[in-house]
């Protein structure tokens, strides 16, 4: 797919806002980790145009998101509290903190492909509901080159083409899950060709262009809106940093590879697209960092101050109406220890 | 074949409303009942799986009730369990209580990740946001000659999982009451039905459920209690039955809810029989016969006078057919249990 040629400057602003801000956030949160505020995290660096174009691009009143545990900038984008959802991060709460019926965001996902039926199933709810005056809501489900390996994306892009139901399957291919590289993940060399056997239709674009990204989620999103059943986009991009804060990459992969990657920085296509067409000034750029800085701080300072919840949640949730035996194991801890 | 029934005691026509009779069913035609009434109670109830729509499921417990809901309530589904459970996390997440079939018990197993990582944590996860409503049908248990991984019970691997609330009824009329219960519950139920028991008849009163908590007593007795489950409940009666000629009153207790557990059902019966046989079909090492063993050795250690025995399968996959009736708990092997119970001394 082409990139656009945007209009006017606003959006394309608006968007360098979104990765400047993701940008800021996620190489604040690993250095939260190098600092022991948080014990772990998974960075998206090098991802920002792919989560951030196809957030925009979604309408959260309406459509529901599917994350995996890399989309940070995907939640930024659609307005959930960073805080909450940094606190899975925290080790606070497996899901995070943030509402994920309220604000359209499932919880984050720690099975690699676990929540790509729950896309379809959710679509398929909006199917049996029936369209709105703007067609039908579209659940988007976000995986990578990794995940399309497991047999249940298989089954989810089966039986949603089956049934029609107005989802987006979005893989971000990295080019690695964990330290095995796309080439030895995806048989064929592209999950959106794989869209073919399953009849549906495919956009596969250059994730690290913003505009493009957006472009394609927008006619996705038309095209489930009009009942035309799924879609897949194959967003291609590469995983500058790490799996996790955990992972070595130098063991599976070259720097010369890495600073390869790096010259297609999604932030730095994304200003040159703004300073060629629009003449944009340096000090909207500076600006735009100095504003994703100042969030990542207070973002910062807000996990500090994130207490650990209560012992007494590890029983709430479990159940909408808890057992007798549950109530029994909670009463139990609550006498025995001394978090009362 | 939407019900297999006859009832002696239809009221007069001209006599008005009245109280349902108490009707005679099978435990398929009281499953087929049930699902219907659900469907007509709730809206949001759907019912999918494999074969469920035209064909009315493999042991027809979903007979008829596409021709009446539709095929958007009752639809067939690809042939992918996996699929199918997880699909049900997204419908539950969009305000539906789905009602999936799996269509033979070990063919769970390849949906274990969206049952157990999934459907059993997403209330959990979310904080209570995202319940899930999923009544998990599974034709369960051995007892009908049938193929490989169409025999199993897999009751200690799901009431293992935080999350997930476990049940199985034993005769018509509790099948018919339990899932009309489960249908209507906000939180994960496995159904678990005894498939060798699905064309035995018997009373089904719908007017009156009786307690549907906890565990029931199926017959009364003194000398000690049988726990059983499923299928196990009918012949842990019939056990009875011929204990009885001896002179020994065995009570049968259904246990009914494996998860949770009626921990105060089980003391109150063992209190009073000083005696407990546990007969479960599922092999024998960590089945629910040691959770039950436990329960009743804390609550009634002072009291009993045997340890608790276990009549169960074996640590064997489920065999053939024509070996299932050496695997499944027999007459003779509970009637040997309950000897040893019995002749049981101290020291």
């Amino acid at each position: 797919m082409e990139s656009p040629t945007p209009a006017d400057p606003s959006e394309l602003e608006e968007l360098y806002r979104l990765l400047a801000a993701v940008r800021q956030l996620d190489t604040a949160a690993v250095r939260w980790q190098r600092q022991g505020i948080i014990p772990g995290y998974a960075p998206l660096l090098g991802q920002e145009a792919a989560q951030v174009g196809s957030g925009y691009a979604v309408d959260p009143t309406r459509d529901f998101l599917f994350p995996t545990y890399r989309e940070l900038g995907v939640a930024r984008a659609v307005g959930v509290d960073m805080v909450e959802y940094m606190a899975t991060h925290k080790a606070t709460w497996h899901g995070g903190l943030y509402n994920p019926a309220t604000t359209h965001f499932a919880p984050i996902q720690a099975v690699v492909g676990g929540s790509v039926l729950h896309a379809v199933g959710w679509a398929h709810g909006q199917k049996l509901a029936g369209p709105g005056e703007d067609g039908y809501n579209v659940a988007v489900s976000y995986f990578g080159d990794g995940a399309s390996s497991q047999g249940d994306v298989h089954e989810a892009m089966n039986f949603a083409a089956v049934m029609k139901a107005p989802v987006i399957f979005f893989v971000q291919n990295n080019g690695w899950a964990i330290s095995v590289p796309t080439e030895r993940q995806v048989a064929g060399g592209s999950v959106a060709a794989r869209a073919a056997g399953y009849g549906m239709p495919s956009l596969s674009v250059d994730g690290n262009d913003v505009t493009a990204v957006l472009e394609a989620t927008r006619q996705a999103l038309a095209h489930c809106r009009d009942g035309g059943g799924p879609i897949l986009i194959e967003a291609r991009t590469y995983r500058l940093g790490p799996h996790s804060t955990s992972d070595d990459p130098g063991r599976y992969r070259s720097l010369d590879e890495e600073q390869a990657a790096r010259r297609s920085d999604p932030l730095a296509a994304c200003e040159a697209l703004l300073r060629t067409r629009f003449g944009t000034p340096d000090s909207f750029f500076a600006g735009a960092l100095a504003a994703g800085e100042a969030e990542a701080e207070a973002v910062r300072q807000g996990l500090e101050g994130l207490a650990p919840r209560p012992g007494s949640e590890m029983f709430d949730f479990v159940f909408q109406q808890p057992t007798p035996a549950l109530k029994a194991q909670a009463a139990a801890w609550r006498t025995e220890s001394e978090h009362v | 074949m939407s019900e297999t029934l006859s009832s002696p005691l239809s009221p007069a026509a001209g006599d008005g409303p009245a109280a349902p009779a108490p009707l005679t069913l099978s435990m398929q035609g009281a499953l087929n009942r049930a699902l219907g009434e659900v469907l007509e109670d709730n809206p949001k109830a759907l019912i999918f799986g494999e074969d469920v729509g035209r064909l009315g499921g493999v042991f027809r417990i979903t007979d008829g009730l596409q021709a009446r809901f539709g095929a958007e309530r009752v639809f067939d589904t690809p042939l992918a369990e996996s699929g199918i459970l997880g699909m049900s996390v997204g419908l539950a997440m969009a305000g539906f209580h789905p009602i999936p079939e799996v269509q033979f018990d070990g063919f769970a197993y390849p949906a274990v990740n969206q049952i157990v990582s999934q459907i059993g944590r997403m209330n959990y996860r979310s904080r209570g946001a995202l319940p899930m409503p999923v009544t998990l049908r599974v034709p369960s248990f051995g007892g009908i000659r049938a193929p490989e991984l169409h025999g199993e019970s897999l009751e200690s691997l799901f009431v293992h999982v935080p999350g997930l609330k476990v049940v199985s009824p034993a005769d018509p009329h509790q099948a018919y009451h339990l899932l009309r219960l489960a249908g209507s519950m906000p939180d994960p139920v496995i159904f678990m039905e005894p498939k060798a028991r699905y064309w035995q008849k018997g009373p089904v009163d719908p007017a009156d459920a009786g307690a549907l908590e906890g565990a029931r007593i199926a017959r009364p007795g003194r000398h000690l209690t049988l726990i059983a489950w499923g299928a196990m409940v009918a012949r842990c009666l019939q056990v009875a039955e011929l204990a009885a000629e001896d002179g020994i009153e065995v009570e049968v207790l259904d246990l009914r809810w494996l998860s949770p557990i009626d921990a105060d059902g089980l003391a109150e019966s063992v209190s009073r029989t000083r005696r407990a046989v546990v007969v479960h079909e599922a092999p024998r090492s960590s089945g629910l016969g040691a959770e039950i063993a436990a329960l009743v050795t804390e609550r009634c250690f002072n009291t009993l006078k045997a340890p608790v025995e276990r009549v169960t399968g074996f640590d064997v996959p489920y065999p053939s057919g024509d070996l299932e009736d050496e695997y499944i708990p027999n007459i003779d092997r509970i009637l040997f249990g309950i000897q040893r119970v019995l002749e049981h001394r101290r020291g």
